[in-house]
């Protein structure tokens, strides 16, 4: 292991470092002084976020086990940033005294997670894909389950590692087939072999299959909502922006780079999915009240959009994705952010309990209404600029029809999330959300998502940026 | 820095600086301020413009500037007009300098009101000076979701319902357009390894005929939801019936031009092939749109739902007159959306003046109003000439050179359309002068009603700016007839396949 080695594996061994130096630290406290270790984990956190922006040449290490590149680094540093933005909005729940003793778990679990997820996205091969993507998975499970007291909670955590293993299992199967045509778990010894054989494709389905649980892609959504309800906001938000961000860019990479010559056939079985997802994601928006199942649900239309980008199957369409993702870490978060703040305010975390907030909280309410005009693709707003690209690459491939329904659905989206602005702004309530001042590092990540989903859409840079990187990968 | 740019920073600080505002007082101080500044640029402007090209029925892009913003898709931020650009430009100023001073007496969250107010002018201005199509998209977006707030927050009624209903159906228009315009884009050659956005390059280019049969319907219904076509004229009465006095004004008068204008500019001009294969279908649309506002708004006995159904037959009559595609015919519908624009905002103005006073927008239970309140009566005759075309008043000129174009065509599918459109005037007639008679002449119906008073400072400048830009195309319209030929010239030739 020389230094280059440790260079490019980076993100991984910063992050290991500090799970294990926070769990190391986590003995010595006694516990009453457990609350420190929020500031002790911010921080260390926030240096392991800024490390990862260090530019760094790619490589493959392990014989082709593991794979960097410029690409890849930033998708890291985008689910860096996400999860530092999730651990600054959570410290308002940790303080709370019923979660005292369980503190350092939370951050070490995810940290450990994040690892997991940075082996996906790196992996060179199925086996490396594969186990990372268990280490992604199921620690998950625990910390949706961390209200261990409320059945809900409880409820979640089982559903969610059962789906897991369940999807991981169909993947598996999935591939196992594909071994079995190829001879190879590389993915650069597949690539060349793979063709439209019927049991390649059916071993292509299944594993698409399992990553669409992870996604929550429509028909395997079903978990989505119960686990998103049930589990912490912090961890709801964690589900629905890192978890679906890290399987959308090793997916995308999967898709672009070791399934591109079978692409006519998964073309059409994604064409199929987009139209289910957006759809359905959409008509179960509709009727929520409670504001987690609300946002599980648009986060599955937003996966349907996300799914456009797969379509363009050329640099656009990987620019428009991880683009895309940028935009939704800032936009979903600022969302979650409000919620949870809210939430530990008041307990409050319906739809029609937010009405008459804006007299109540004007600026919770502007930064809920800059996500939700965000989320609908509004412009200014990055969203609107995500969305056209992801749109656009689809485009590019001629797929005006699939185009002309996502953007229906985006307006049927729309309907939705006005919902909510009009309870914040136009309802009127006799017992609104009383005023109230959310801790300092909630107001930070606001302030910074807040920044981000008006600053990403005007950057044309940031877009530049990641198409040149996406030139480089494919 | 270039000159338009400003149409964009004015409104910006103008919000901005209303976010420090502490009363009703300074908002509208603000306001008044930003928006007066605005229209003075838009008239030196117009000056600008008139004296070097529209006199002398030149054609010529000014202001004309470039910024490439999103290289990879050659996506830029080019702006520039020519004279029809221009003279929207003016209008909207006109309506939104009068709409602020509608909305004087604003109690209710004032700021909230003014900043979306203003963000939606801003998003109009936006829309006129570009032409780059993917600016264009941005800033007809940012012009249409501020509508949602203004009509849900302020407006009367069932206003929340009124309010989704056009957001969404406006909407959908643009889910339409942004893939009509992303097929535009893609149809386009490429050049130097891009494909462009750039409305004066697609225009050098005849797209193929393939593309144009299958993306000129989805632009132009998609810009026609918001020009209020038939059958997607839906929200239009609804949503102008809930709305602040302000928001029609600039929705009726500015906004659903927007629709026309895109109509004309993205639609027509850009495919014009498959605009001569298919006008017949929009042909009927808008014919029915006309005959059916016309209709509408006799039967109708709220003053909004009466103007809102006036303005789908008028719109209609915008978009009848471009899809004439000749010169003189599409210079009427030009001036009609000014025309319009103005009279339409003055109504609601109007409207808005007299709900204030008599707390009923019902026609039948007004009367004799020209007695108590002489001056509002009297601007409100003016609007009711202006609106059934008059001699003297902006729309008379309009519609007598969209009629006349339009029977230029001699062959019978034209005729019966055109003579059906004329109709609607006498329409139009009976139901304004039925309607001004009740509501003006006549007994007092109510004891109340004669205490009422005339019109306020605040009030008499917003409808006098109205009136008198009125009569400046009414009295003397070459000047505007000149800088809309001259900017023609060149679109007529790509229209006629010269």
């Amino acid at each position: 292991m020389n230094l280059h080695s440790i260079i490019l594996l980076r993100h991984e061994i910063l992050l290991t470092v500090a799970a294990v130096g926070v769990l190391f630290a986590d003995v010595f406290v006694p516990r009453e002084k457990k609350h420190n270790m929020i500031t002790v984990s911010l921080i260390v956190f926030t240096l392991v976020t800024l490390l990862g922006f260090i530019p760094a040449q790619g490589g493959v290490l392990f014989g082709g086990s593991y794979q960097s590149s410029h690409m890849t680094d930033f998708m890291k540093d985008i689910l860096n940033i996400a999860v530092l933005l999730i651990f600054l909005q959570s410290t308002g729940y940790l303080s709370k005294p019923e979660n005292s003793w369980k503190i350092t778990e939370f951050f070490v679990i995810l940290m450990f997670v994040l690892i997991g997820m940075d082996f996906m996205i790196s992996a060179g091969d199925f086996v490396i894909f594969y186990v990372g993507l268990e280490t992604a998975s199921l620690p998950l499970a625990g910390l949706a389950a961390y209200d261990r007291y409320k059945s809900k909670s409880a409820e979640a955590g089982v559903k969610l590692i059962l789906l897991s293993a369940m999807s991981s299992a169909v993947m598996l199967f999935g591939l196992s087939l594909i071994y079995a045509s190829t001879g190879s778990i590389y993915f650069s010894d597949i690539l060349p072999k793979i063709k439209a054989t019927p049991l390649i494709i059916l071993g292509f389905i299944f594993f698409l299959s399992g990553m669409g649980f992870k996604l929550s892609v429509v028909p395997f959504h079903l978990w989505t909502a119960d686990v998103y309800e049930g589990a912490p906001i912090n961890i709801t938000a964690f589900l629905s922006v890192v978890s679906k961000g890290a399987a959308a860019f090793i997916l995308i990479i999967i898709l672009f780079t070791v399934f591109k010559n079978i692409s006519r056939e998964w073309e059409w079985i994604l064409y199929a999915l987009v139209i289910t997802t957006i759809t359905i994601g959409n008509l179960f928006a509709l009727r929520q009240d409670n504001i987690k199942r609300f946002l599980a649900f648009s986060s599955i239309t937003q996966v349907g959009f996300l799914l456009l980008g797969f379509m363009g199957n050329n640099e656009l369409g990987l620019t428009s994705v991880v683009y895309f993702m940028l935009i939704y870490v800032f936009t979903n978060l600022t969302a979650f952010g409000v919620v949870e703040a809210i939430y530990n305010a008041s307990n409050v975390e319906t739809i029609s309990g937010y009405k008459g907030l804006y007299k109540t909280n004007p600026l919770l309410s502007l930064a809920m209404m800059l996500a939700l005009f965000s989320l609908g693709g509004i412009p200014p707003l990055a969203g609107f600029f995500g969305k056209f690209f992801l749109f656009t690459a689809a485009a590019s491939r001629g797929y005006y029809i699939l185009v002309v329904i996502a953007a229906l659905n985006a307006t049927i989206s729309l309907y939705y999330y006005l919902r909510v602005v009009k309870a914040m702004f136009i309802d009127k309530s006799d017992n609104p959300v009383a005023k109230f001042r959310s801790t300092w590092p909630m107001r930070i990540s606001l302030i910074i998502s807040s920044i981000g989903i008006i600053y990403v859409g005007f950057a044309s840079n940031i877009f530049e940026f990641i198409y040149s990187l996406a030139k480089g990968l494919l | 820095m270039n000159i338009l740019n400003f149409f964009i920073i004015v409104p910006l600080i103008t919000v901005f600086l209303i976010l420090f505002s502490k009363s009703l007082k300074t908002t509208r101080i603000i306001a008044a301020v930003g928006m007066t500044i605005q229209l003075l640029l838009a008239l030196w402007l117009m000056y600008y413009y008139l004296v070097h090209y529209g006199l002398k029925q030149l054609h010529k892009m000014i202001f004309v500037s470039d910024t490439v913003w999103f290289p990879t898709l050659n996506i830029h931020y080019a702006i520039g007009v020519d004279g029809i650009s221009t003279a929207m430009i003016l209008l909207t100023a006109i309506v939104i300098f009068a709409g602020v001073f509608v909305s004087w007496t604003m109690e209710n969250l004032h700021r909230e009101f003014f900043i979306s107010l203003i963000v939606l002018a801003t998003g109009v201005f936006g829309f006129f000076i570009s032409y780059d199509l993917f600016t264009m998209l941005l800033f007809y977006e940012l012009a249409v979701i501020p509508m949602y707030l203004l009509i849900g927050i302020w407006g009367s009624g069932p206003k929340e319902k009124h309010a989704m209903k056009l957001t969404l159906m406006l909407m959908a228009g643009s889910a339409l357009i942004i893939a009509g315009l992303l097929g535009i884009y893609f149809s386009t050659p490429i050049v130097n390894g891009h494909h462009t956005f750039n409305m004066l390059e697609i225009s050098k280019y005849t797209l193929p005929i393939k593309a144009q049969r299958l993306f000129f319907p989805l632009t132009f219904v998609g810009f026609g939801v918001l020009g209020a076509l038939f059958p997607f004229h839906t929200w239009s009465p609804d949503g102008h019936a809930s709305a602040p006095t302000a928001v029609s004004m600039l929705h009726a008068g500015v906004l659903m031009k927007l629709g026309t204008y895109g109509v004309f500019r993205v639609a027509i001009y850009l495919m014009p092939e498959a605009a001569h294969e298919m006008a017949w279908i929009f042909i009927i649309l808008t014919s029915i749109s006309v005959v059916y506002g016309a209709f509408g708004a006799i039967m109708q006995k709220d003053l909004k739902y009466i103007n809102a159904y006036s303005s789908v037959s008028h719109v209609g009559m915008i978009t009848f007159g471009l899809l004439m595609m000749n010169a003189t015919a599409i210079d009427g519908a030009i001036l009609q959306m000014i025309s319009h624009g103005i009279m339409t905002a003055l109504f609601f103005a109007l409207i808005g003046m007299i709900y204030g006073r008599t707390h009923t927008r019902n026609v039948y239970e007004m009367g004799g109003l020209l007695r108590v309140i002489p001056f509002l009566g009297t601007m409100y005759m003016i609007a009711g000439f202006a609106s059934l075309g008059l001699p003297g008043f902006s729309g008379f000129v309009a519609e007598l050179n969209i009629f006349t174009g339009a029977f230029l065509h001699a062959d019978l599918f034209h005729r019966v359309a055109t003579i059906l459109v004329i109709s609607s005037i006498v329409v139009t007639a009976v139901y304004i002068l039925r309607f001004v008679g009740i509501m003006l002449m006549g007994p007092i119906k109510h004891e109340e009603h004669l205490k009422l008073k005339d019109a306020t400072w605040y009030e008499k400048l917003s409808t006098i700016t109205l009136v008198v830009s009125m009569l400046a195309i009414g009295l003397y319209p070459v000047w505007i007839i000149n800088t809309i030929m001259g900017s023609l010239k060149p679109i007529m030739l790509k229209i006629l396949g010269g």
